[in-house]
């Protein structure tokens, strides 16, 4: 009997990997990786560069296809999904490069994606003239980019390009949001200050997350959950007090002498 | 390989202040004009259809240039269509100029789908070569197959009927004519119009990040092929219009220095441009017909030679120059879809 239809079962996680596994040439970026995401946490995974986080979420938005393994989305095996249907099933990607159309202004980025998401297909309507502009205005406002909002993105900095690629994610209405690294290229005084924007966007519209992350600070101060990286697998995982104290990722993460 | 395409004025700089209005204007004059041609300057009616014609295909291969793609070989849909016309005029002799006019653009779409499918997944130079190859095949076929194509010679295109009268020859050139500025105005109207639609604007992306493209939950090569169905039906009804305006169709129609024609007219009105790809036309085939009358064998080193200074002083084209005379003093901004709809 399948799982979803017993009333006194658990709901499956919102997102689930089984044995993931995946090598390129000698070096085994996901070793077997097994692990779940509850809904409505901030989950921050940590680890040294090479780790295998990266690829992690390449593998669950479809990017990348284990050569083992599962994927799975509240049940659904999403492994060999392309990830635009990934997507399509509430699974946001923003990226450690913000990926945004370059030619277009701030808010044309985040119109064009709700008609990607309400699947507009009328040639004679406007793209600035869509029902979805207000909602689009206000998502804006949330990452605290309503004044860049007619700047074409090269005009912008590092740091609006992330938030408005983030908005960018945000504006399909997803159920997660996966993030590389949301807060590298911006300015150490603005980090906490993006990540505080950024959390507050989450929390209201009620989108679950998974981060990576370098900055120790912002993890501490911002994540619910860590899961600490290591050759390829989940080697820890815990609150970010039991993280962060921990010894081996004193020495082997935060990369500090262990008293 | 130059990227020409990102020399589109969609974002490039232009002036702001009366612009659009100022454009819309003499856009107004210029179609009003050209309707005066017969009045005016009957002589060169036959002349300004064909740039009609011609412009109507380049604005197929404009809209490739939004997405940043450059087809060698869009004449094959240009080609197919005015094929498709000869063919249904010799097997229903008097057939309506409508129907010539839609079997011809069913044609070009027709094809335009099977040859899109296999060519957007390719980019860059992958996909202007492979349109130039499928063109090639189809100019091959036309040559070999001469008992059904009539090989080089082509074959006659007789005169369709206009609303189920047989014309004379001037009655039907002035209604070939009027037809071919309707077709413009209404569909360089719709492109823009396309251009600054949530379709038309995911199509353009294409250009700049498939990633991200992919990650709102699409498909790049859905989003290339419905633009690329819509430069192949456009390329047919030029292609129509220019067989009906001739009277005959040779292989000629797809051999691939009519493809390098389109998109050199594109690129000197203004890659990118609508109103480019007619001002460019109607340039190009003055430029073809009086220097080659007058400069002989050179009218093309002539035409090479400006080409060459658009490309090095004014990438935004005819259309990048008129723009900056119009705007002279306004602030530079990047245009966007608001432009687009005017």
């Amino acid at each position: 009997m399948n799982a979803m239809n017993r009333p006194d079962a658990a709901p499956p996680p919102l997102l689930e990997t089984r044995d993931l596994l995946i090598k390129f040439g000698g070096v085994t970026a996901a070793d077997h990786v097994s692990m779940q995401i509850e809904a409505g946490k901030n989950l921050a995974i940590i680890g040294p560069n090479g780790a295998g986080k990266t690829t992690f979420l390449n593998i669950c938005t479809g990017w990348l296809k284990p050569h083992k393994g599962k994927v799975f989305l509240e049940g659904e095996d999403i492994t060999p999904l392309p990830p635009r249907k990934i997507v399509r099933r509430g699974v946001a990607r923003a990226f450690q490069i913000p990926q945004l159309f370059t030619e277009h202004t701030a808010l044309e980025n985040l119109l064009i994606s709700a008609a990607a998401r309400e699947g507009l297909r009328n040639p004679l309507q406007n793209l600035h003239n869509i029902s979805q502009r207000d909602e689009m205005m206000h998502l804006l406002d949330l990452v605290h980019c309503t004044d860049v909002a007619d700047r074409v993105v090269v005009e912008l900095s590092e740091g609006q390009r992330k938030l408005i690629d983030i908005a960018v994610a945000l504006a399909l209405k997803p159920r997660l949001l996966l993030m590389d690294e949301p807060t590298s290229g911006v300015a150490s005084s603005q980090k906490h200050e993006v990540m505080e924007i950024l959390v507050g966007a989450l929390a209201e519209a009620g989108v679950t997350s998974v981060f990576v992350e370098h900055d120790m600070g912002i993890v501490e101060r911002h994540a619910d959950e860590v899961a600490v990286w290591n050759a390829g697998n989940v080697q820890l995982r815990g609150t970010p007090r039991e993280i962060l104290e921990h010894p081996d990722v004193i020495r082997d993460v935060i990369g500090e002498e262990v008293a | 390989m130059s990227d020409i395409s990102q020399h589109s004025p969609s974002r490039g700089l232009v002036k702001s202040g009366s612009l659009p209005s100022m454009r819309a204007l003499l856009t107004l004059l210029a179609v009003l004009l050209l309707a005066a041609v017969p009045f005016i300057a009957p002589s060169m009616q036959l002349l300004i259809n064909l740039a009609l014609a011609k412009g109507l295909a380049v604005l197929g291969v404009t809209i490739l240039l939004r997405a940043g793609q450059v087809s060698f070989g869009h004449a094959l849909f240009f080609g197919i269509s005015a094929y498709a016309g000869a063919f249904l005029t010799a097997s229903l002799p008097g057939a309506d100029i409508v129907l010539v006019l839609i079997a011809g653009v069913l044609g070009a779409a027709l094809s335009g789908l099977l040859v899109g499918l296999f060519v957007v997944r390719y980019r860059g130079i992958f996909f202007g070569m492979l349109n130039l190859a499928f063109s090639m095949i189809f100019w091959s076929i036309l040559e070999k197959f001469y008992h059904i194509t009539g090989g080089a010679d082509g074959i006659r295109l007789t005169r369709p009927s206009v609303l189920g009268m047989a014309l004379e020859r001037d009655s039907f050139e002035a209604v070939i004519f009027y037809l071919s500025v309707v077709l413009m105005v209404g569909l360089g109207w719709f492109t823009l119009r396309w251009f600054a639609s949530p379709v038309g604007q995911i199509f353009q992306t294409i250009k700049t990040n498939e990633t991200r493209l992919e990650y709102l939950g699409l498909s790049p090569k859905r989003a290339l092929l419905s633009g690329y169905l819509l430069s192949a039906m456009l390329c047919g009804v030029g292609g129509s219009l220019m067989a009906m305006t001739q009277g005959v169709v040779t292989p000629e129609y797809v051999w691939w220095v009519r493809s390098a024609e389109m998109v050199f007219i594109a690129v000197l009105g203004g890659a990118g441009s609508v109103r480019g790809a007619f001002i460019g036309a109607l340039i190009y085939e003055i430029v073809r017909v009086y220097a080659s009358a007058f400069a002989g064998d050179i009218w093309q080193m002539l035409l090479g030679g400006f080409l060459l200074v658009i490309i090095l002083f004014a990438p935004g084209g005819i259309m990048g120059i008129a723009d900056s005379l119009i705007g002279k003093g306004g602030k530079s901004r990047p245009t966007t879809t608001k432009e687009d709809a005017q």
